[in-house]
């Protein structure tokens, strides 16, 4: 059997000792190469789950194995070069160029004291072609939409040249046309070969894009496997309690809630 | 394929870079210039510069020029430079252009410790200077601890917050201490010490700040890039290799050591680690890789400005700290509501 790039075995965490864990006996493994949604209502732990998979929080108990190592075994940079994190949304003080942003991506490759070369501002720049928004490389991050700002966090973890990508509900700022851009750009980052591991609240961009899906409710995964057989109109109205439909049309599947 | 399309805009990015880089090296030769006018410059024999032949055959001259100008211009150009850094790396860490070097109980510490020292214990310098620093490093341990043991918010909101309430203490503290003190004698040397001036610097001083100083500032441009990661949230810098907790830390101490070190010999300079760092950001945008050196060359070249106008604007001394702040908040003012002011960003 083929080694999964991540997964978790039994996990326990909780933010504060003595209270209830907010993720129990959690189990998941990510196969390479594949794209996995996790879905599930808010306060689910979605979003605890991606920050454990970083190394930024540490479970109670039970290990997280990358490429079959656990985590803590692996140093910070290392992991910086592993894994890279799409934040939902980013709070920047100072109005950094679009470029000198992403540049920072580059850090875990970079000795503490060392300069980013040019060789960092080229592959830099070309995630920002990559994400489609080379263009605005001289524009402040500040200055711009916030759509295209959610894009620089991608080509921001891009220029980690990550082998895992961990999203965090990566189209709750997007319109439409932004959303329809993201969703090439992850279907083009798996062609290369990228895992990708999202949360999301909406069941269409699990349909759309992802292979897997892991359906999660108060802090356990219900349900775990191909994306068309979990997240059924069954399985969505038991965890989010609305009837939910799932139709096809035109070959895909579109969720219908109301 | 790539490497014909991104030419281009990538070319700009480097020679952009390269200017940069380039209008430095002119900041810092203009620095160095400045430093030795500034050292010809003054109320001796004249308002005026020492002619050069006077040096050789003036015995006075050349034992000013040595003995007091050299040693105060230099802690002036550590002043400018010290609390331009820590400003900027204050004003990263924290993500927020509002606070300044001192911020965190150290400003009110040091001015605290000294006001005890020249009530309590007779005020030598080196006393004031001692207890100054000491009081300095026990505001910010106190801020550091008190932070730690704020039960709500994030890191940089309990900081600010505790930074707050610290410097509330001290600064009562002072008022007690300047109630307490003997006007005639006591409380002008409180006030001229609060309002910060470099008249009385000896060698002996000088030397004194120097290693402190010097290891904190060249721990922080070699640092210089890696600053921009410790801008961004915990979990994101986290993600991209960083420890925040301790990197911020180090960050912290080595940019208030020269601050702490500065303030314990020059009193309270007030301004230039506010506005030292927007200038540099406002000239060479917020890449701290380019807006740090260029704050610290700016910030040296503002302080002795103002130091020279301090010794001979007048027959009689004006305290530093009032022109830094009479001249950054104009310049500050001038700044903010122009648009056209940049060099290259």
């Amino acid at each position: 059997m083929i080694t999964p790039l991540l997964s978790f075995h039994q996990v326990q965490f909780g933010y504060k000792p003595k209270t209830l864990p907010v993720l129990d006996g959690l189990d998941l493994s990510l196969k390479e190469g594949r794209i996995t949604a996790i879905l599930g209502p808010n306060g689910a732990g979605k979003t605890t789950l991606l920050y454990l998979a970083l190394g930024w929080l540490k479970p109670w108990a039970g290990v997280i194995n990358l490429a079959g190592k656990p985590i803590e075994e692996f140093s910070r940079r290392v992991l910086g070069q592993q894994m890279a994190l799409i934040p939902q949304s980013e709070h920047i003080p100072f109005e950094y160029t679009v470029l000198e942003f992403v540049l920072l991506g580059r850090a875990p490759y970079l000795p503490s004291l060392e300069m980013p070369s040019h060789a960092d501002e080229r592959i830099a720049y070309e995630a920002l072609e990559k994400v489609g928004i080379a263009h605005l490389f001289d524009h402040s991050v500040l200055g711009i939409s916030g759509g295209e700002r959610q894009l620089v966090l991608v080509a921001r973890a891009l220029a980690q040249t990550p082998r895992l990508l961990l999203l965090d509900e990566p189209t709750s700022h997007l319109d439409l046309g932004n959303k329809y851009r993201l969703v090439r750009i992850l279907q083009g980052l798996q062609e290369h070969g990228a895992t990708i591991l999202m949360t999301t609240h909406e069941p269409d961009l699990a349909l759309a894009v992802s292979d897997e899906a892991v359906l999660m409710e108060k802090g356990r995964v219900l349900i775990t496997g191909p994306t068309a057989e979990v997240a059924t109109g069954e399985n969505l109205s038991r965890i989010y309690r609305v009837p939910v439909k799932i139709i096809p049309v035109e070959g895909k599947n579109q969720v219908i809630w109301m | 394929m790539s490497s014909v399309v991104t030419a281009a805009p990538l070319q700009k990015t480097f020679t952009r870079n390269h200017k940069r880089q380039r209008i430095l090296l002119w900041l810092g030769l203009a620095l160095v210039v400045l430093f030795f006018v500034s050292l010809l410059w003054g109320r001796y024999p004249s308002v005026g510069l020492i002619p050069w032949q006077q040096l050789n055959q003036d015995e006075l001259a050349r034992l000013l020029v040595v003995n007091l100008r050299l040693p105060r211009l230099l802690t002036a150009l550590f002043v400018g430079i010290s609390l331009s850094a820590s400003g900027t790396v204050f004003q990263t860490l924290f993500g927020n252009p509002l606070v300044e070097p001192g911020f965190l109980g150290v400003s009110q510490g040091a001015a605290c410790g000294a006001a005890l020292c020249i009530v309590f214990l007779g005020g030598s310098a080196a006393m004031i200077q001692g207890l100054a620093i000491v009081f300095a490093f026990s505001g910010l341990g106190a801020s550091y601890f008190l932070a730690r043991r704020i039960r709500y918010g994030g890191w940089v909101l309990r900081l600010v917050l505790s930074g707050i309430a610290v410097s509330a203490l001290f600064s009562a503290g002072l008022g007690v201490l300047k109630y307490l003190a003997d006007p005639l004698r006591q409380l002008p040397e409180i006030t001229f010490w609060l309002l910060g001036g470099l008249s009385s610097i000896t060698w002996t001083q000088f030397l004194s700040i120097l290693p402190a100083t010097v290891a904190g500032l060249v721990f922080l441009i070699l640092f210089r890039w890696r600053l921009n990661l410790l801008a961004l949230n915990e979990e994101t810098a986290f993600s991209m290799g960083a420890a925040p907790k301790r990197e911020r830390l180090l960050l912290l101490i080595a940019a208030v050591l020269p601050a702490a070190a500065i303030i314990s010999v020059s009193g309270m300079v007030g301004w230039v680690g506010l506005i030292m760092p927007h200038i540099g950001r406002r000239l060479f945008g917020s890449d701290t890789r380019y807006s740090l050196p260029a704050s610290m060359l700016l910030g040296g070249i503002f302080t002795i400005l103002c130091d020279d106008l301090a010794r001979t604007l007048l027959a009689g001394e004006i305290p530093l700290g009032i022109l830094t702040s009479l001249l950054g908040a104009t310049i500050f003012i001038i700044l903010m509501v122009s648009r056209g002011v940049k060099v290259e960003r």
